[in-house]
């Protein structure tokens, strides 16, 4: 197809007017002068349009030549993504150079690599959409399953042999049509499946405060309100490191350079402790940091779902984590600004409450249409301007997900982390994911989650009457409501990412640690019931149950299970 | 000093000076606020430095910010102030402005457009570099990870200073914020690695830059110190392009110079005001208290130019002063600088009513960095331990407090009366300190184990075992209240 090509008549900023194009449509991609900067095209009038920059343009010019791609902005999908660090564009960032010219930037697959594939599928074969023709070994840890597109189906005509191959070779011919290893998708567009499942099994992110009290489930959404310095980013790096999905694809939207660096030394060092395979090779990171163009922000957090798309299509569960949404509201507000489009709330589009929800739709437990179970599970920040939790962003947020965890600037400045306030977070997954452990046994999941949220609710309503009348006032199945619960926060819900043996814990050792906060709760209570006097409980040196979280291993259950025994016997000598 | 190395393949080609006979274009068809149309102009770009030329000799300078077919609309720096649509000659640079760089400027006291306010000579250099920068490419940052001392206990024992990091700090009008930049600026060390200072005054009075300059007379003495003044009474759009200047500069001392550069903006709310009323010039749409929609992408151009890269030895520390109005975290300044920063340093109003310096807030700061930048090897193994240990004891200080203000001191458990005590013997002890005191880090570690070890040794659960035991200083009659095992 010829291609349509035309001249800048005005450059104001990332907006650039052309004239001359016939045949663009809204949406296309086009490059735009001399150095072939990616822009997308805004609005249409006869014999010209409007068009978006992704890339800063000082030193453009009027007359400089404009030319269509005849695509819309797309994703290249491909094995290679995986261990990868890309722009909000999906254009690769590990081979770049130091500083980030305009213009300079390539695709997201080393057009060069040779991949060993292997076919599953024999010529003469019948294949519907999304059947898997054959394997890559992308990394150690996720083979790369090569679909039938998903609007294709009938004869394999040729498939190839065991061998290497790049990706745009073709590794079979499907009802007349060539496959090759990648191909491109439009990052605005879901990438369909065959139906949506009921969810049930829960996310493990072996974070405690998440996983006991305010847990999700695959293929759910999930929102960190927070202001800054309340540990966002932190929580949900956690979580990327941590969490028991097959691909993450991490997102770091109008974000810290330095946290990301931090972040990807980490993906490098440290292993899956399931599959034993550096994080790295599970991992998929898009980068926009907040100096990078503000474009490309808004792109990026559609170019993360549909790169999870891709992996659920495979059979996988992938989790996008976007950190953070609020800046990708602004960069909507501000080319919304840019087109003199008329603000709602706050200066933002209309439709950002209709963006937002269409984003987080895009998250669910899915049928395939090559019959896998998968699922995309999609993690957002939410930075609200000045803690304001009523600002447009966080109020519509709050709305679609389904898991809010709320972190609370009081908790982070008494060093508390995960900051995850129990009074403002909440969960809509909780009774799911309470059949789901019943089902495998753990019957008492749920009764201990409402225990321990009691023994919060309780503590806070003690500790405000003991504002007024002063702690000695107090009944002393108060004032062991008060310790128990300072050990709750300070043993089970305060979580270390540093230490080694507290960063990640294993369910089990979840639930021994809260079941040791409750037993101790029970037996404090019983011995002041017996007479014991309270300041003698209050005596008691509790500081092990603190510590015991970050002294055992992260599944050494019987340790717990031993100092539950020996401070039993301890509080047992008081009465 | 090390000698700049060749010029990076990656960045490129620079623009040079004024082409020598550049065409002028004198049909200046309007005039409204600090922005003229151009007409008839031909091959200008977007963003293009522009010098106005007006009738009456005078010089102005201004940038392409919207191209039209042949219209072009250029924003005056120094304003329109006294510009008439007759005999104005706008004549276009080639390119978007840029800056000479080379360790010349160490030593310098410039203005906020790098023109020299000391008796040197003008600086010049072989190459320029475009003042709005090229994002780093976060895929070759590497994390920050080693501190910089500053001498002063809160922020080096509390709140650790680490290279590559941005770390502003929050002050409200009438405390002493710029006296402690400075004292940073002067007293800031990397153990001996090559450093300079970079400071740029952005709208402050005249008595503060005269009392800045004095300050840091010594360091730029010794050719370690660069310093740009931009004062209240200067223009306004010159505010904007003063932090770029720097910036520039810094890069260049870090990033091909070798050298570890810290970089001071006080204060960056004068900054964000002059964009405010630069935008408002401009008719663009204001969002909250009338700042344009990109005051947060705007703050993090100038702030995500601090970092640390791979294969280069030197660093961009960044430390933004900003005053808060009204002392309101929540005011658009502070709140989206704390969104961009990996941390804060608080001052507070009452710490400086009873005479504390630096009135540091312990409550609000924080160095988020600090844990890669401090312990074994970097600073001292029991620092972090330490400084968590100090930070969360406050916090219960602080809850005591409230409640003694409601059933007074006496009547408060005997753990919370020693945290009274406790917090009271900190901001003496360890977080006072005299505007020309510099500590070493070792100095300030011991002051906080002194302080901390008021308390019995069973309170102090954020700190290990092994920590306690080498570090904690039981006292006589310790037994009573805990011991270490």
């Amino acid at each position: 197809m010829e291609l349509s090509a035309g001249t800048i008549t005005r450059v104001n900023g990332p907006i650039v007017e052309v004239a001359g194009m016939r045949r663009l449509g809204v949406g296309e991609l086009v490059t735009v002068g001399s150095r072939r900067l990616p822009g997308e095209v805004l609005s249409l009038a006869s014999g010209g349009a409007t068009v978006q920059v992704y890339e800063d343009t000082s030193g453009l010019r009027p007359g400089e030549a404009i030319a269509a791609t005849g695509h819309p902005l797309s994703a290249e999908l491909g094995p290679g993504l995986l261990g990868g660090v890309f722009d909000g564009m999906l254009r690769r960032l590990q081979d770049a150079g130091s500083w980030l010219e305009p213009g300079t930037l390539a695709g997201a697959l080393d057009p060069e690599r040779r991949w060993r594939f292997t076919p599953s599928v024999r010529a003469g074969e019948d294949v519907g959409p999304h059947r898997v023709l054959g394997t890559v070994p992308e990394t150690d840890a996720i083979t790369y399953r090569v679909l039938v597109p998903h609007e294709l189906a009938g004869k394999v005509e040729m498939i190839a042999d065991e061998g290497e191959f790049t990706v745009g070779e073709a590794i079979a011919t499907v009802a007349g049509r060539e496959i090759t290893l990648a191909h491109r998708w439009p990052v605005r567009r879901p990438r369909p499946a065959a139906g949506r499942l009921r969810s049930g099994r829960p996310l493990v992110t072996g974070q405690r405060a998440v996983d006991l009290l305010f847990p999700l489930c695959h293929g759910s959404t999930a929102a960190v309100p927070g202001g800054f310095g309340t540990g966002k980013t932190l929580l949900l790096q956690q979580i990327a490191k941590w969490c028991d999905a097959d691909v993450i694809v991490y997102v770091g939207c109008g974000e810290r350079g330095n946290e990301l660096a931090e972040l990807l030394e980490d993906f490098a060092e440290l292993e899956d402790p399931r599959s034993g395979h550096r994080l790295m090779e599970r991992t998929v990171t898009i980068v926009n940091t907040s100096n990078m163009p503000l474009l490309a922000r808004e792109a990026s957090i559609y170019t993360g779902v549909t790169v999870a798309e891709h992996y659920r299509d495979m059979g996988y569960d992938a989790v996008v984590i976007a950190d953070s949404t609020s800046r990708w509201a602004e960069a909507l507000r501000e080319s919304a600004a840019r087109t003199d489009e008329l603000p709602a709330e706050e200066g933002y589009p209309p439709e950002l409450s209709s963006t937002l929800a269409a984003f987080y739709e895009r998250a669910g437990r899915f049928r395939t249409l090559g019959g896998e179970e998968a699922s995309v599970t999609i993690l957002g920040a939410v930075s609200p301007p000045g803690g304001d939790l009523a600002e447009p962003v966080t109020a519509h947020t709050r709305r679609f997900v389904r898991t809010v965890w709320s972190l609370d600037r009081q908790l982070a400045y008494a060093r508390h982390h995960p900051a995850i306030s129990w009074t403002d977070s909440s969960s809509r997954d909780a009774e799911a994911v309470a059949a789901w452990e019943a089902a495998e046994g753990n019957a008492g999941w749920a009764g201990r989650r409402r225990e321990a949220l009691q023994l919060l609710f309780d503590a806070e309503r003690i500790a405000s009457v003991a504002q007024l009348t002063g702690v000695e006032s107090l009944p002393a199945a108060e004032r062991v409501t008060l310790i128990s619960a300072m050990l709750l926060r300070e043993g089970v819900l305060q979580q270390s990412a540093l230490s080694l043996n507290d960063r990640n814990c294993a369910p089990s050792k979840q639930a021994a640690l809260l079941a040791l906060v409750l037993e101790v709760h029970r037996a404090l209570l019983a011995s002041a019931g017996q007479g014991t006097a309270i300041e003698r409980i209050e005596a008691l040196d509790l500081s092990d149950v603190a510590r015991i979280r970050d002294e055992c291993a992260p599944d050494d259950v019987d340790a717990i299970a031993r100092l539950q025994a020996d401070i039993q016997g301890r509080i047992g000598q008081l009465g | 000093m090390t000698a700049a190395r060749k010029p990076d393949e990656d960045r490129g080609e620079d623009p040079v000076e004024l082409p020598p006979q550049p065409i002028e274009y004198s049909s200046t068809t309007s005039i409204r606020g600090p922005l003229i149309v151009v007409e008839g102009v031909e091959g200008i770009g977007w963003n293009e430095v522009a010098e106005i030329r007006l009738a009456n000799g005078e010089v102005r300078h201004g940038v392409v910010l919207d191209v039209h077919l042949d219209h072009a609309i250029v924003e005056v720096l120094e304003g329109t102030a006294g510009m008439r649509l007759d005999g104005v000659r706008t004549a276009f640079g080639g390119g978007p402005m840029s800056v000479p760089v080379t360790e010349d400027w160490l030593g310098r006291v410039c203005d906020g457009r790098g023109e020299p306010l000391d008796e040197g000579p003008p600086i010049l250099g072989s190459r320029r570099r475009e003042i709005t920068g090229t994002p780093i490419n976060p895929a070759v940052r590497i994390p920050p990870s080693e501190p910089i001392i500053t001498g002063i206990s809160a922020i080096d024992g509390l709140a650790t200073l680490v290279r590559g990091q941005k770390l502003p700090i929050f002050s409200v009008g009438g405390l002493p914020h710029l006296e402690l930049a400075a004292q940073i600026a002067v007293q800031a060390d990397v153990a001996g690695e090559p450093f300079a200072v970079v400071f740029a005054a952005l709208g402050v009075t005249h008595a503060d830059a005269a009392s800045v300059r004095q300050t840091l007379e010594a360091r730029a003495g010794e050719r370690e110190a660069v310093l740009f003044i931009n004062t209240a009474d200067d223009p306004v759009v010159e505010r904007l392009m003063t932090p770029r200047l720097a910036l520039t500069v810094a890069e260049h001392l870090a990033f091909e110079c070798d050298r570890h550069v810290l970089v001071l903006l006080a204060d960056v709310t004068n900054y964000a005001e002059a964009l405010r009323q630069v935008s408002a010039a401009r008719g663009e749409v204001p969002t909250r208290r009338g700042y344009p929609g990109y005051l947060y992408s705007d703050l993090a151009s100038l702030f995500e130019r601090a970092g640390r890269m791979r294969d280069r030895a030197g660093s961009v520390t960044l430390v933004p002063v900003l005053t808060m109005p009204a002392g309101d975290i929540t005011h658009p300044v502070p709140d989206l600088t704390g969104y961009i920063t990996e941390g804060q340093l608080v001052l507070a109003k009452d710490l400086h009513a009873r005479g504390v310096y630096p009135p540091l807030d312990l409550m609000g700061s924080l160095s988020r960095l600090m844990r890669r930048g401090t312990g074994a090897h970097l600073t001292r193994e029991d620092h972090p331990e330490l400084s968590d240990q100090l930070y969360a004891l406050t916090a219960r200080a602080l809850q005591a407090a409230e409640l003694a203000e409601i059933v007074g001191a006496d009547a408060l458990p005997a753990a919370d009366q020693r945290l009274l005590t406790f917090r009271a013997t900190l901001e003496r002890e360890f977080l006072s300190q005299g505007q020309e005191e510099a500590r070493t880090l070792e100095t300030t570690l011991d002051l906080g184990w002194q302080v901390a070890s008021q308390l019995p040794a069973a309170e102090l659960t954020m700190v290990s075992r092994q920590t306690l035991a080498a570090r904690y200083r039981a006292k006589e009659g310790d037994a009573a209240h805990g011991h270490v095992r």
